[in-house]
């Protein structure tokens, strides 16, 4: 049986940990957001100068795991004097620094990726048919490639948020308290399992669901060119329906 | 009747091939041309020269008299010198395609809208009024809000044509409309294209629709191997073919 007094002592830990997850989760997102959408575009140049550092980068972050990038990045270059001297060994040396690093380029690799995919999946006849009436650059780009892409992307790109926020759980490996770190903190004090590790695992559970539902919402909204209901209007059902 | 678009020994080369050997056209106010030929023969590439969705390697376009100032890309292909002036130019001449290019994430009124907002600078409420007259035009009021997805073929064109319209253009190109749709949708689109042609829109037509360029054009143009290999009144042109080339290629068509 769950003891509820446990529980109830440390409920107010966890509560600290889920805002830490939270803000880890927020701050690597949004930092991956705003650089994989360039990137994305070089991913998916013609250019191969310009195309293949990028797919070099995704390639090796994504053909490691993140828990290896943290550890070379809070352990790995302290070794290096030269870093330890650098203007940048204040920020370096803090565990929520390095984190926020390794989280945000392991997302913005696969967020690049993906992105790159939605991208080259583009029909070049929905671009020339805008250039066709005599939309600009820029208007193109806004009225139709990124709305577009943009679509396209956004089922995986949930995915990606989940896998993310599953992912912040190895912040716990460098001191950082989130609720893995809360839940062994409360194991290693009480010996018990369902209130450390179980409680972890809901909370885990209760953000994906909520995560999950919320992009759910906004594939309702974005993605309504694919919902058969709404080509249905009301007009449409006045008349005679035609195949 | 005036001249209004003159595309004078147009030239295309994909690498080494030349699909466009110098072609000429002139449309006057009105017409309807129909350019006719087997597949290869460069018509669509012809067509898409006329408002630089490829770039002719040779010659000139003028429309209205004025010829549009170009300038050599990097291979060697000519682009519009100035892009407001490309821009300006493309929104008088409006194109129609073989595969519709119906924006996806937009519904068919949003389709016909964005133009006029957009590169017209009509209010949303202008747009919306314009849209609604277009798609009741090519008879589809009633899907206005529908997404391309659910659109049938003979429909997303409809919306498409609907879309060059608003734009109010001088000159619509149409390249194959009705080659990507079901036979039993072909109909639909060739009657609203017929009723722009009685309305004395000046259109060009790519088309394997011997019908339509025989009853609704007023002049057919027939390409082969990158040059007009003849052309006048269709009712000429067709009945009596003069080259060995366009008679073969009558035959196949009837066939």
């Amino acid at each position: 049986m769950i003891n509820w007094q446990i529980v109830s002592e440390t409920l107010p830990f966890f509560l600290d940990g889920l805002w830490i997850t939270l803000l880890l989760l927020a701050l690597s997102i949004s930092a991956g957001l705003v650089l994989s959408i360039p990137l994305s575009v070089a991913r998916a140049s013609a250019n191969p100068w310009i195309r293949i550092p990028v797919w070099s980068y995704t390639y090796v972050i994504r053909g490691t795991p993140l828990l290896v990038q943290l550890f070379i990045i809070y352990y790995g270059l302290p070794q290096f004097e030269a870093i330890r001297e650098s203007a940048i060994w204040p920020v370096l040396r803090s565990p929520w620094f390095c984190a926020w690093l390794a989280f945000t380029l392991n997302t913005t690799a696969y967020t690049t990726e993906m992105f790159a995919g939605a991208i080259r999946a583009t029909p070049a006849g929905e671009i020339e048919a805008a250039r066709a009436i005599g939309l600009g650059r820029l208007q193109v780009l806004r009225d139709v490639f990124w709305p577009g892409a943009w679509r396209r992307a956004l089922p995986q790109y949930c995915n990606e948020v989940v896998q993310m926020m599953h992912a912040t759980a190895l912040a716990s490996t460098v001191t950082i308290v989130e609720i893995l770190r809360v839940a062994r903190d409360v194991y290693t004090n009480y010996l018990v399992l369902p209130e450390s590790f179980g409680i972890a695992a809901a909370f885990y559970l209760t953000l994906t669901i909520i995560l999950t539902q919320t992009f759910r919402l906004l594939e309702r909204h974005y993605l309504r060119h694919l919902d058969p209901r709404a080509s249905v209007s009301k007009a449409a059902a006045a008349e005679p329906i035609h195949a | 009747m005036t001249t209004m678009l003159s595309a004078n020994s147009i030239h295309k080369s994909f690498g080494a091939v030349e699909v466009l050997k110098g072609v000429s056209l002139t449309a006057k106010k009105g017409d309807v041309i129909s350019m006719i030929g087997s597949s290869g023969s460069g018509k669509s590439t012809f067509l898409r020269c006329l408002n630089f969705l490829e770039r002719p390697t040779s010659g000139t376009i003028a429309l209205d008299g004025a010829p549009l100032a170009c300038r050599k890309d990097r291979s060697g292909d000519l682009m519009v010198a100035d892009d407001a002036a490309l821009r300006a130019y493309r929104a008088r001449v409006t194109m129609v395609f073989q595969q519709f290019n119906l924006w996806a994430h937009m519904t068919a009124r949003e389709n016909v809208m964005l133009g006029p907002t957009r590169v017209k600078g009509l209010t949303r409420s202008e747009a919306l009024e314009r849209a609604d007259f277009y798609l009741a035009k090519v008879g589809l009021s009633h899907r206005r809000d529908a997404y391309p997805a659910f659109l049938s073929g003979g429909e997303q064109q409809r919306v498409a044509i609907a879309r060059a319209l608003a734009m109010e253009p001088e000159l619509i190109l149409f390249d194959e409309p009705t080659s990507a749709l079901d036979p039993e949708l072909v109909g639909e689109v060739l009657r609203v294209m017929r009723s722009l042609a009685e309305e004395g829109r000046t259109m060009i037509v790519v088309t394997h629709e011997m019908n339509f360029a025989r009853e609704v054009s007023s002049k057919v143009v027939f390409l082969s191997q990158g040059v007009v290999a003849e052309e006048g009144d269709p009712r000429e042109v067709l009945r009596a073919p003069q080259s060995d080339r366009l008679r073969s290629f009558l035959a196949a068509q009837a066939a």
